[in-house]
């Protein structure tokens, strides 16, 4: 275990980020029509001509890769290769991008006026900007924006169109394809479209990533994509994916270029245009498939406030010296290069250790709001049971002292100073009067009907009512997971502490790494970091005066306490979640369950038990979490896929699911086997 | 005819041999030095050497540097007017100047004329310390007769080759561990009685040849405690017979390639074996560190050109037993003592294969618009098998480097039509001058053939953009190789220090470690903060079917720097790194030696280890060979 002299140097507090410049307000001041025809000169890189997007698809159809798979499958099927070659023709007509200025000037134009009508200011770390042109000249650029909204890459698109910036090439789901128009719209914007699934065919893994590696390669331009896989409905960053990131980083591997620069960028939304929609969609109401119609209806949401938008572009993070010392690329000396291969273990968890790492650095450079605090104040307040609200001078109060705790943690904290902790409170509440409500100089959340009938509510109702009352807890949720990760392994230092059955280190270490390795699904906890992530979570709280770490005890403060009631409660809606998956798992899981039917049953099940008010948590009925705990107890084995005569069902090894939910529930302590040692 | 008379007539064979010999040398010196090659013990330690014709006398220090490259008169200098200028009169290039090398060196690495850093001008005897002599030893080696000495200089110019550390610390004036004792056997039994008395009493034994080493194989370890002998075979330089019949020739192992080549050409022959550094290193050498030469195309390497060799070990002499072509009797013996690096025994003859000079002899040179087409042209001349002896491309860098070593022209008419073809390449045709390149060729054989073989790989240059730029472009390319390294004491006279390293690569990837170790040798200098931009090029300079050898040069302003040699070898370390992670090799023909050795176990594998080792452990269990290179 190293000394926490080690941290004192990372100290969150020090942590140097850029300023902001609002790109909006020229908008406002100058001809968007003259922006949308300005002169527009990228600088490129090391002055290679950018590619016509037919020179492009002709390179990747003769390169060697794709000969020597089209080779193997028609050997392998008995296909001529001129029909698979068709095959592979026809894929990457419908993968590729076909770049078009007219078109980016088109979104220029349109996209200022929707933005401006939308947004009061979308700002932008320049000096990011800065360090991504120099970074685009030197080497090919990969770029890796957070994904909370069908808006971010089109605003990525707009932002580098703005600076003058190569325009990237994104890969986008097939899903968008669906939206005849749209879909061909954004092709010619720069997205190259990607199947969702495909994970068996041969043909077309190698058609797409030999596509992206030729991008790539010769730095036509940079790649985008979402390292998240889809966007996030819970606003919080979801396990890294690792299918592109594997692709993006062989051609570094395998030698065949120098290095390739990683640009982490975090789009931070004060209010997520698809809030409601997301919760919606947590809660099973389905959702609906895109098509240009539906992106028609939403055109009312065009009439409303959403605030600002933060984007910081990250330090870019080279591939060259996150490989250093951990890849020995010796190992692809003695195999062609273009002979596709399935990754080493020790690549493989090089990808994906890089690829937490780089998620943790959008979550690093997210920006928190101040509703963001107050979000979770107010879901805390109201799993307590607090029916009346809160006095607003309470709550500001409240709200000042969690922005200087989570400021203490490293949060990027957007808290504007000019303003009175009042205003800026009011402010926010205002922007977000949908989920809350003032009365009476009383705060809460937006959760009873106006009118609500009184007396007995036929079973349907009381549904309903609870389905719409956790509309707007997801969607306060989804605010406050924006937070989660500056108090994440403080809170689950904190659950530890409280679950532990002493204050002896080690004792409180078993109960943070058995708590860290459950949650390992559900947040973005590094692989093999616990002792690392103890460690801060250590130095944040004797820093904060909530703890005292001695080399054998961890002791309370006696002013710690007020901070430990707020992380555990932070925590604790993950904790009971996942014991109700186990005692659902334990109690109603038959012999004939599948993985397609555990999310309604689950469903049907959690609400059985807010109804009965068994349960505090309506953010529960989250699918997200439901899934998260279902793939933990896959991964410790608690529950096993049975691969059964037409679909696999899942089998519950019950005592271990049993002795899961009490150890969750504080009432095991923690077993020694499955923890490691301080 | 004295070969009557010879005292190494014991062989039986050997009067006849001398008769084919003296049938067909058809200068009277070579029958002399023949002939006293067979009497190694009459000509005793006192010969001079010099007079034979051959150019290595026993004191190097009468005619070479003893703290930089080659001959004492030869050097790169700036005369009173400022202009650069080659001294001496050895080379094509002696006495000439080159007036755009100040230019290139200030633009290239920002040098200035005014800052210096001039090499101490003499060796200080104090420096060396007193040799540590294993007394019985020298007593027993004065009863054999073989000269000796354990003089400073000597002693000095046999510990180390010519890497940028030995020659920086040498030109402060700094000597390290350095042999206690150096002997110039004169034939092969002088060499078993030196080995014989150095197992007796426990000596080490560092063979040297011509001192050109260039991966510290000749650094003397500093944890030896022994005495160390410098085992110098430049006394050893005859050639002993050359069959006609078969086309082979017979030789002492401590000719250098000068000599060798001078000697076979006056009968007619030549091996055609030239490694750059010909003109001092040694056919010994060649074979201890598996040498290969610019025009290997037609020849071939040393392992394709050696049909014999004789080896002395402390186990006794190795050596087959015929001169079959090629044999399948096992693993082939030679292969333990090529690349052997010194570490088993001293070689001391070796029959090579020798070809008729060739009857003509022609340069050329292509211009490129660029590396990438100029590395495609040479894949395809190795697909076709139709590599001239040499082919050598070079990259941009290179390519302006080699025309800041243009002499002064003498002639309007020559400065014209340089300017003609300047304009035509850029202008006309073009090429963009900072990505354009060049390779150089150089053709041999009878002379329709030249010309038809010239025809053909013009032709598939074309195919590749490639314009013929003349001979003398490809002339001064070979000359050049000559002079470089004359070059680089020059930038050290100013604050520039520079190496070159070699590796080999398949086909595939010799464009990603070109890109890729330049770009390497650039971030390790700015990280470790190098104020000046390095130079940083390189050139493919063999190609084989299956890959191409690329030779690398990397130098930079080192003004400004604490310890510059330190950070000079984390650089080069790194760059190697960066080799190997790019599928490169370990060394194409420089050797391990010391500086590469620590990378051998996962070039060879361990079991590969395991059977170098057992190797050495079973030829010499004493380790009186502790050069300690290779393992």
């Amino acid at each position: 275990m190293a000394s926490s002299t080690a941290y004192a140097q990372r100290d969150p507090m020090l942590k140097k980020r850029d300023d902001f410049e609002d790109i909006l307000e020229e908008r406002r001041n100058s001809s968007d029509l003259r922006y949308a025809l300005k002169c527009y000169t990228p600088a490129l890189y090391k002055g290679v001509a950018p590619c016509k997007s037919s020179m492009l698809k002709s390179m990747v159809l003769q390169s060697d890769q794709l000969h020597y798979v089209i080779q193997q499958v028609s050997k392998e099927t008995g296909r001529q290769t001129d029909n698979v070659q068709e095959e592979v023709s026809a894929i990457l007509d419908e993968m590729a991008h076909s770049l078009q200025l007219s078109t980016v000037r088109f979104f220029a134009f349109t996209l200022s006026k929707i933005f401006k009508s939308l947004f009061k200011s979308i700002r932008v770390n320049e000096e990011g900007i800065q360090r991504l042109q120099q970074a685009i000249q030197d080497h090919p650029v990969v770029l890796l924006p957070s994904h909370r909204s069908y808006m971010d890459f089109l605003l990525m698109s707009y932002l580098l169109y703005t600076y003058d910036l190569t325009l990237p090439v994104i890969a986008a789901g097939m899903d968008f394809m669906g939206m005849k128009f749209v879909g061909e719209m954004f092709r010619m914007s720069g997205a190259f479209f990607i199947r969702r699934s495909f994970g068996g065919n041969k043909l077309y893994w190698a058609v797409f990533s030999e596509y992206v590696k030729t991008m790539l390669k010769n730095g036509f331009a940079p790649v985008e994509f979402f390292l998240e896989g889809t966007r996030s409905r819970t606003s919080k960053s979801l396990i890294p994916k690792l299918g592109l990131l594997n692709i993006v980083m062989d051609p570094f591997l395998k030698g065949e270029v120098f290095d390739v620069h990683v640009v982490p960028v975090s789009i931070s939304y004060e209010r997520i245009l698809e809030e409601t929609l997301y919760a919606r969609e947590l809660l099973g109401i389905p959702k609906p498939k895109e098509s240009t119609s539906g992106l028609f209806k939403a055109r009312k949401v065009l009439s409303e406030d959403y605030g600002s938008i933060h984007v910081y572009f990250g330090q870019p993070v080279s591939v060259r010296s996150l490989a250093e010392g951990r890849v020995n690329r010796c190992q692809f000396n003695l195999v062609p290069r273009h002979i596709p291969g399935r990754p080493d273990e020790d690549i493989h968890s090089f990808v994906n250790d890089s690829a937490y790492k780089l998620v943790r650095a959008q979550e690093d450079n997210m920006v928190l709001k101040p509703w963001v605090l107050l979000a979770s104040l107010l879901l805390q307040k109201q799993a307590a049971g607090q029916e009346q609200g809160t006095a607003l001078d309470e709550l500001t109060a409240q709200a000042v002292w969690l922005r200087d705790l989570s400021r203490q943690y490293g949060a990027f904290l957007h808290w504007p100073d000019q303003m009175t902790p009042s205003e800026v409170v009011s402010s926010s509440l205002s922007l977000h009067r949908g989920l809350v409500r003032t009365c009476e100089g009383k705060v809460q959340l937006a959760l009873e009907h106006e009118g609500g009938a009184v007396g007995p509510q036929s079973a349907a109702a009381l549904e309903e009512k609870l389905l719409s009352q956790a509309v707007i807890v997801l969607s306060c949720a989804s605010y406050r997971n924006q937070a989660l990760h500056v108090f994440l392994r403080p809170a689950l230092l904190a659950s530890a502490i409280h679950a532990a059955s002493s204050n002896q280190k080690q004792e409180v270490f078993n109960s943070f790494s058995f708590l860290r390795n459950m949650f390992s699904n559900e947040f973005i906890l590094c692989p093999g970091a616990t002792v690392q992530d103890f460690e801060e979570a250590c130095y944040l709280l004797v820093k904060t005066g909530t703890l005292q770490v001695t080399q054998k005890e961890v002791l309370v403060n006696e002013r710690g306490h007020r901070t430990l009631a707020f992380l555990v409660s932070m925590l604790d809606p993950f904790l009971q979640g996942y014991q109700v998956v186990c005692r659902f798992l334990c109690e109603e899981a038959t012999e004939t369950l599948t993985e397609k039917q555990f999310i309604p049953a689950i469903r049907k099940f959690i609400i059985k038990h807010l109804l009965a008010g068994r349960l505090r948590y309506a953010e529960v009925l989250s699918s997200d979490l439901q899934k998260n705990s279902l793939a933990a107890f896959l991964r410790l084995g608690a529950v096993e896929k049975i691969k059964g005569v037409d679909q696999e069902t899942l089998k519950v090894n019950a005592a271990m699911v049993n002795s899961l939910e009490d150890t969750l529930g504080g009432k095991l302590p923690t077993q020694k086997a499955v923890v490691a040692r301080l | 005819m004295a070969s009557n008379s010879s005292g190494s007539g014991s062989q039986g064979r050997a009067p006849q041999r001398l008769r084919i010999i003296a049938g067909h040398l058809q200068r009277p010196v070579d029958v002399d030095a023949t002939v006293s090659a067979a009497e190694c013990k009459a000509q005793g330690g006192e010969a001079d050497v010099a007079s034979d014709g051959k150019s290595v006398p026993k004191r190097r220090q009468e005619i070479m540097k003893w703290n930089g490259w080659g001959y004492s008169d030869t050097k790169f200098l700036f005369n009173k007017k400022g202009q650069a200028e080659f001294t001496g009169k050895r080379y094509k290039l002696s006495g000439m100047i080159i007036p755009a090398l100040k230019e290139w060196m200030e633009g290239t690495f920002g040098t200035n004329m005014q800052h210096k850093s001039l090499a101490t001008p003499a060796l200080t005897r104090t420096a060396v310390q007193p040799p540590t002599l294993n007394e019985a030893f020298v007593e027993e080696l004065k009863s054999t007769g073989v000269p000796f000495s354990h003089d400073a200089e000597d002693r000095v110019f046999r510990a180390h080759g010519h890497c940028l550390h030995e020659i920086f610390a040498l030109r402060e004036g700094k000597v390290g561990r350095v042999p206690d004792l150096v002997v110039w056997p004169n034939c092969h039994n002088d060499v078993v009685k030196i080995v014989e008395l150095a197992c007796k009493h426990n000596v080490c034994l560092i063979p040297y040849g011509g001192g050109t080493s260039v991966s510290s194989a000749l650094e003397c370890p500093q944890e030896e405690t022994r005495s160390i002998v410098s085992v110098d075979t430049s006394q050893m330089n005859r050639i002993l017979w050359i069959d006609e019949k078969n086309l082979t020739a017979h030789m002492e192992a401590g000719i250098v390639g000068q000599d060798l080549e001078r000697l076979l050409n006056e009968s007619g022959y030549c091996t055609g074996h030239e490694p750059d550094s010909m003109e001092f290193s040694s056919l010994g050498g060649w074979v201890a560190t598996r040498a290969s030469g610019m025009k290997k195309n037609i020849y071939g390497n040393i392992e394709d050109l050696v049909i014999h060799v004789k080896m002395v070990t402390p186990q006794g002499v190795v050596e087959k037993s015929c001169q079959g072509p090629r044999m399948s009797t096992g693993p082939d013996i030679h292969h333990f003592i090529m690349g052997s690096e010194g570490t088993l025994g001293v070689v001391t003859e070796v029959t090579m294969k020798i070809r008729p000079m060739p009857e003509y002899q022609k340069y050329g040179s292509v211009v490129f618009p660029n590396f990438e087409q100029g590395v495609a042209c040479l894949r395809e001349v190795a697909r076709q098998r139709c590599a001239p002896a040499s082919i050598r491309l070079m990259d941009n860098e290179q390519f302006k480097f080699g025309h800041a070593l243009k002499p002064q022209v003498s002639s309007m008419f020559t400065s014209f039509l340089e300017g003609l073809k300047k304009f035509y390449i850029t202008k006309f045709k073009g090429f963009d001058p900072d990505c354009l390149c060049v390779a150089t060729l150089l053709f041999e054989g009878n002379r329709e053939k030249v010309l038809q073989h010239e025809k053909q790989v013009y032709d598939i240059a074309a195919k590749f953009g490639g314009l013929a730029a003349g001979e003398d472009n490809g002339q001064r390319g070979y000359m050049l190789t000559f002079v470089i390294a004359y070059l680089r004491d020059l930038g050290m006279d100013y604050y520039v220090i520079g190496e070159s390293f070699e590796t080999s690569v398949p086909w595939d990837r010799v464009l990603d470690i070109c890109r890729n170790v330049k770009a390497r040798i650039i971030r390790e200098c700015k990280d470790k903060g190098v104020q000046f931009q390095p130079f940083s090029t390189c050139r493919v300079t063999q190609t084989y079917d299956a890959g191409a050898c690329v030779y690398f040069y990397f130098a930079f302003n080192y003004r400004g720097l604490s310890d510059p040699v330190h950070m000079f070898e984390e650089v080069e370390h790194a760059a190697r790194e960066e080799i190997l992670a790019n599928g490169g090799s370990l060394s194409h023909h420089h050797g391990v030696g010391k500086l590469r050795k620590a990378w051998m176990r996962e070039t060879v594998s361990d079991v590969g280890m395991g059977m170098l080792k057992s190797v050495k452990d079973y030829v010499d269990p004493n380790n009186i060979f502790g050069n300690g290179n290779l393992l």
